[in-house]
């Protein structure tokens, strides 16, 4: 009985051992793919395209009604101090720090992240990525590296995209609409972001962008590993790339962070 | 989707993009495009609690610079500040930089004393006059000293 | 004797726990059409699998030209995969690229070839299958039968020696089938190379194949002509034909 539990705990440990060198194999052959020739430019702006493009109007959504309940948050806990024409300040700085990056990387997950897990997934179950090796393509930098250059290119920009509508957002409904001035609010928006908070709001768009579409892909391509062949399958493994992908956003932000400051 | 259509939202997301990010740095960072707008002197204080990396240098209540390092000087035991004054204000060797608050709350800044001298300080120089931050508690401390005292 | 273009000895393969080929011997000679029939199951797509270098034999060897795969230098491996070309069993287009762009892959990727000179070939490979006038279409536009025959062309665009299909008939109509098969035959006889089929269609598919090799139970049970076939007396193989549950 105790044997045979530490047996299968020993299993265990092996094969989350064995998936996690799969894991950072498969990235660093998608990494080094990136630069190898020819560069595959056609694929690259098709998926930014997929990956950044697309994701313009539900980021401008997410990101005016996230500064504008933030706005409206910090209004009411600020005027509790007196300090409410720090507004600004409050809005901006959490924008661009945190909430920015993080609900960027998360929407992009949601809309990009998953569909690249069942669309790899697919491909996997109905012998396409079998196909391609047959044709001496490494499946590899044919379908990750054109991705993860697209995301590390388009989550940055989406970011910021958030940042300026999310701060327009808190501008809404702090200043239109609970009457902060105008110029107070933008002034101290100028005042209290440092080059260094924007700074800190990209290295995590990079990081959450590798993050994210590793795992995606990560599950996509080794469906028939965990979740076995057929539609289930790829159902299985898109779940686990978006949770994964969650998790692992709110991970990195902490740690990124914590080193950060 | 075709091609063309394509290769044009792409572009389109590209150059939002890259206006937003601008915005960001340029107004937000401000981050001047043009270099050596601002040149750097630098000041030693006993205490400098309290301000940080980035706070406003201001003469008769304007902005002129920013502190661009906070370091402490080991041999004098002293609180060294460099700071970065916009070029066209020249200041003059007997000015009095002292550590002041914003508010109640507020932020740390450095507050420049305007001087009379007709030696101007060069890049690089130092500010010789310094007053500290203002220590609230050993105030109160002088403050109750003195009574006892009386 | 001549010697096999293709030789499989004693190959064994498992997943996990489950054995799929025990001790499997099959000789497969130059230019002519190898037909494999089995129960689903039995292992038909591992045997292509093989062959090409997807999955890799626990035991045993399978020669190539009489020399072991497995020993063969890299430029020569190489070289030998360069003549193979496989038709998948769903057809595994890419949903994502045109018609043109699926049929040009296989060139493209090598970029052995100059643009004009894989746009020649591909056009020429669309019109001999009939596919002009859909090269900016997508595979989810098109019927199972066009489908397939993008598939074809896609594993003929690159002159292959041997053509390794995968129930290339399968979630076909009758009539369609038979097309598919003299399509296969028409082929193979105008670019001569070696066709391994796997196949169900019994008994339409004896008039493509030149030889039948019947695999159960992980090894081949019997191997012949279809005269052999219908002369045999073996019990397994005539109660697979006749559909009779063993």
């Amino acid at each position: 009985m105790l044997i045979k539990s530490i047996e299968k705990f020993g299993k265990k440990i092996l094969s989350l051992l064995e998936s996690m060198g799969r894991a950072i194999l498969f990235f660093l052959t998608g990494m080094m793919h990136i630069f190898t020739l020819p560069v595959q430019f056609a694929k690259i702006i098709d998926q930014t395209w997929f990956i950044g493009s697309k994701s313009i109007f539900v980021i401008i959504l997410t990101g005016l009604f996230t500064g504008m309940v933030l706005g409206l948050q910090g209004y009411y806990s600020l005027v509790k101090v007196g300090s409410e024409a720090a507004l600004g300040a409050a809005v901006a700085l959490t924008l661009i720090s945190e909430l920015g990056p993080v609900f960027t990387a998360i929407m992009v997950t949601a809309r990009a992240g998953s569909s690249m897990a069942a669309e790899i997934g697919i491909m996997r179950i109905s012998e396409q990525i079998d196909a391609l090796k047959t044709m001496h393509i490494n499946p590899v930098r044919f379908l990750f590296s054109p991705r993860i250059i697209a995301a590390v290119i388009s989550f940055p920009l989406l970011t910021a995209l958030f940042d300026v509508v999310g701060i327009i957002g808190g501008f809404i409904s702090g200043s239109i609409m609970l009457g902060i001035n105008q110029h107070v609010y933008m002034d101290t928006v100028i005042q209290s972001i440092k080059i260094h908070d924007i700074n800190l709001g990209f290295y995590k768009a990079f990081a959450f962008a590798v993050v994210t579409t590793t795992i995606c892909c990560y599950r996509g391509y080794y469906t028939h590993l965990y979740s076995g062949f057929g539609a289930r399958g790829v159902s299985l493994s898109t779940t686990n790339a978006v949770v994964q992908s969650c998790i692992s956003i709110f991970v990195f932000d902490y740690i990124i962070t914590f080193f950060w400051i | 989707m075709n091609k063309r259509k394509i290769e044009f939202y792409v572009g389109l997301f590209v150059s939002i993009g890259i206006l937003c990010t601008g915005y960001l740095f340029i107004v937000l960072g401000e981050i001047s495009l043009v270099r050596d707008k601002q040149y750097q002197v630098y000041a030693f204080f006993t205490s400098v609690s309290g301000l940080k990396t980035g706070a406003k240098i201001e003469m008769v209540g304007v902005q002129i610079g920013t502190v661009s390092k906070v370091s402490i000087d080991k041999e004098r035991l002293l609180a060294k500040v460099e700071f970065r004054i916009d070029k066209n204000i020249e200041l003059s060797e007997d000015v009095i930089a002292s550590v002041k608050t914003s508010g109640i709350i507020g932020q740390k800044y450095i507050d420049i004393l305007p001087g009379g001298s007709d030696i101007m300080i060069e890049p690089g120089e130092e500010i010789f006059n310094t007053e500290s931050s203002l220590d609230i508690e050993s105030l109160v401390r002088k403050f109750i000293f003195n009574t006892e005292n009386k | 004797m001549t010697i096999p273009l293709i030789q499989f000895i004693d190959v064994s393969k498992s997943f996990g726990a489950s054995p799929v080929l025990k001790g499997l011997n099959l000789s497969i000679y130059t230019g002519e059409i190898i037909v494999v029939i089995g129960k689903s199951g039995t292992g038909k797509s591992v045997l292509l699998k093989h062959i090409i270098g997807l999955v890799q034999q626990d035991s045993g060897q399978i020669l190539i030209e009489g020399k072991p795969l497995s020993q063969l230098s890299a430029v020569d491996r190489k070289s030998f995969y360069r003549k193979l070309s496989y038709m998948f069993q769903d057809n595994a287009l890419f949903d994502f690229m045109s018609i043109y762009d699926n049929i040009a892959l296989p060139l493209m990727e090598d970029s052995i070839f100059p643009k004009h000179q894989v746009k020649k070939k591909v056009l020429e490979r669309m019109e001999q299958l009939g596919l002009i006038g859909i090269e900016e279409k997508f595979p989810a536009q098109l019927s199972g039968g066009m489908r397939k025959r993008v598939a074809l062309a896609r594993a003929l665009v690159i002159d292959p020696k041997i053509v390794l299909f995968d129930e290339p008939t399968t979630g076909l109509d009758p009539v369609r089938k038979k097309k598919v098969h003299s399509m296969i035959q028409e082929y193979q006889k105008k670019f001569e190379f070696t066709a391994v089929i796997v196949s169900h269609d019994i008994p339409e598919i004896f008039n493509v194949a030149q030889r039948i090799a019947m695999l159960d139970e992980g090894t081949i049970k019997f191997e012949g002509s279809k005269k052999d076939i219908l002369d045999s007396h073996s019990k397994i193989l005539n109660d697979f034909i006749e559909g009779k549950d063993v």
